[in-house]
């Protein structure tokens, strides 16, 4: 843009800068969504909620016209949005869908709670103690190294292919998330807040609690939400290989049916029950930062 | 801010001779006992044969050339930091790690941030004090430090000057025999500087606290301290490590004409002993 459309040639000093103010003014009555476009957003109970619907929306419809309009797709590639809504309501009517739901939710959280506490556990003694931190942490390194998903042989073998193996699985890869962002985030707590805890006579668990904790809170949200997508990526891989119950056998079941439209569902409802969970460790997060940041 | 400091009896002019011993006792003070005290960071010699002895309820600054060993001199006597030779007393026993006895003040406030004022001062409290009375010894504190308004806004919320103060504040909490302040209003602008001053004179008078300060403005030690040790090489001596170069006593009451012309005599001997043209 050039210089003089910004604002009409100066006659005296006062004058320019009234007539940049009066354009400012002009430009902000003109263009309200450029200045005011964020806060409107927030002023509206779920305005953010509604422009995050949009895209979503955007597809769907994309969805409806290359299907049922325009007819790009066979059933078998790609149903209409309409008969995995139906799919969905028979196996909800069926009594399966939730069955499928219930058991992969579980599985998820147990698995999460599982790993994410073994990482805080290890991540704090290993981040505060240099002598645990030597011992172990280059075990750690090494089993972190290792592909999670070639562990699943060597599971099924010890533990069978019921739940156990499947939650083993799931904590193994909700674990280095956890791990890694507490370890870290200790071994990097401000030195200087440490030493002043301490010259306050607070030493071990009390300076922990009071000091080290608090200040990575932050990593661990981030870490713990990273966890929580890792646990619904190994909750599929471990249904994939052998389940008779959840989602992730609902799509293998129907890949080998040719039901592409409860394949379609499965994928839909993995979709959203990740974002609900995730959002909803998100607002534990907002509560957490508010409190300690 | 708060008015000019209430001078305490402690103070009199008896406090003048070099050997300040006759004064009266301020209650819960401590004496500060140097002897050869030498610090080297593995092969690098800091400090050497530092003996000093500060009497209960003295201030003293420590002053000398950056990186000379203040701080670390400093930060031995609240235990800090253990790896010094010699040996160093307070009140008549040694300085333990974290000594109870002393609260440091750091040259950064190092306050929490995500804990209100009130609760940054609360750390300082000592263990052993009920609830209500360590509320009412915060609210004091507050009051003290002119924070009472603010005891609720976390530490970004407040200017540099007001977290200085908190962390005062959070020092004094535990009425420290010794308070350690190293170089607490360095990072301050020169207004609030002088005006922290004042503050920490009007505490001194209220507490009578024995005061280690570094520092390395010449006019604050002028201005606060009883006497100014100042760390350096010794001339002739080649020797690694600062020790006592030279130890001054500050003549006359505070808070002091900062214009006399005693004081710019004592100001150009420091100067010249800090390796500085007083011009």
């Amino acid at each position: 843009m050039s210089q003089t459309s910004l604002h009409t040639p100066p006659e005296s000093a006062s004058g320019t800068a009234v007539s940049i103010a009066a354009e400012q003014r002009a430009a902000g009555k003109f263009t309200p969504a450029k200045i005011a476009g964020p806060k409107a957003l927030k002023r509206i109970p779920g305005g953010k909620v509604l422009i995050g619907a949009v895209v979503p929306l955007l597809l769907l419809l994309l969805w409806w016209l290359a299907t049922d309009v325009l007819g790009l797709f066979r059933p078998v590639q790609l149903p209409a949005p309409q008969s995995v809504f139906d799919a969905g309501v028979e196996l909800l009517n069926r009594g399966e869908l939730y069955q499928h739901i219930a058991i992969s939710v579980q599985r998820v959280l147990t698995g999460f709670a599982i790993g994410a506490g073994c990482g805080l556990f290890l991540g704090s003694v290993l981040g505060l103690s240099k002598i645990a931190d030597a011992l172990l942490h280059p075990t750690i390194g090494a089993f972190r190294a290792v592909p999670s998903l070639a562990w699943v042989p060597l599971l099924i073998l010890w533990m069978g292919i019921y739940e156990d193996s499947k939650v083993t699985l799931i904590a193994i890869g909700a674990f280095f998330p956890v791990f890694t962002s507490v370890h870290a985030a200790l071994r990097h707590v401000d030195p200087h807040l440490v030493e002043a805890g301490r010259a306050f006579g607070f030493h071990g668990f009390r300076l922990l609690g009071t000091v080290q904790l608090p200040a990575v809170v932050p990593s661990v949200f981030s870490g713990l939400r990273l966890a929580l997508a890792q646990a619904w990526l190994f909750l599929v891989a471990a249904e994939l290989i052998a389940s008779s119950m959840g989602l992730g056998f609902l799509l293998t079941e129907s890949q080998n049916n040719g039901r592409t439209d409860r394949l379609l569902l499965a994928i839909v409802l993995l979709a959203i029950l990740g974002k609900l969970t995730d959002a909803l460790l998100g607002m534990i997060e907002r509560r957490a930062l508010k409190r300690w940041a | 801010m708060t008015s000019a400091p209430v001078l305490e009896p402690v103070k009199a002019p008896a406090a003048l001779d070099d050997a300040p011993e006759e004064r009266a006792v301020p209650d819960g003070s401590l004496t500060v006992t140097f002897r050869n005290v030498g610090r080297s960071f593995d092969a690098r010699t800091v400090l050497r044969d530092v003996s000093l002895k500060v009497t209960p309820g003295e201030v003293v600054a420590i002053v000398g050339a950056s990186g000379c060993g203040k701080s670390t001199l400093l930060r031995a006597v609240g235990g800090l930091d253990s790896g010094f030779t010699g040996e160093i007393l307070i009140g008549d026993s040694s300085v333990t790690p974290y000594d109870e006895r002393t609260a440091v003040g750091f040259q950064e406030p190092r306050l929490l941030p995500w804990r209100s004022v009130r609760k940054n001062i609360e750390l300082g409290l000592p263990r052993t004090l009920s609830k209500e009375a360590g509320r009412a010894r915060v609210d004091e504190l507050l009051k003290l430090v002119g924070l009472a308004e603010r005891a609720h806004l976390r530490p970004r919320e407040i200017s540099g000057g007001m977290a200085q103060r908190a962390s005062l504040a959070r020092a004094l909490a535990r009425r420290p025999g010794v308070l350690l302040l190293d170089e607490p209003f360095g990072a301050l602008d020169a207004l609030t500087r002088l005006k922290m001053q004042d503050l920490l004179l009007d505490i001194h008078a209220q507490t009578g606290t024995t005061v280690l300060l570094v520092t390395h403005d010449v006019d604050e030690a002028l201005q606060l301290a009883d006497r100014i040790l100042l760390l350096g090489h010794g001339g002739s001596s080649s020797a690694e490590g600062a020790s006592v170069k030279q130890l001054l006593t500050v003549p006359g009451e505070r808070p002091r004409d900062r214009a006399s012309a005693e004081l710019a005599r004592l100001r150009g001997e420091l100067y010249v002993g800090l390796g500085v043209d007083s011009h």
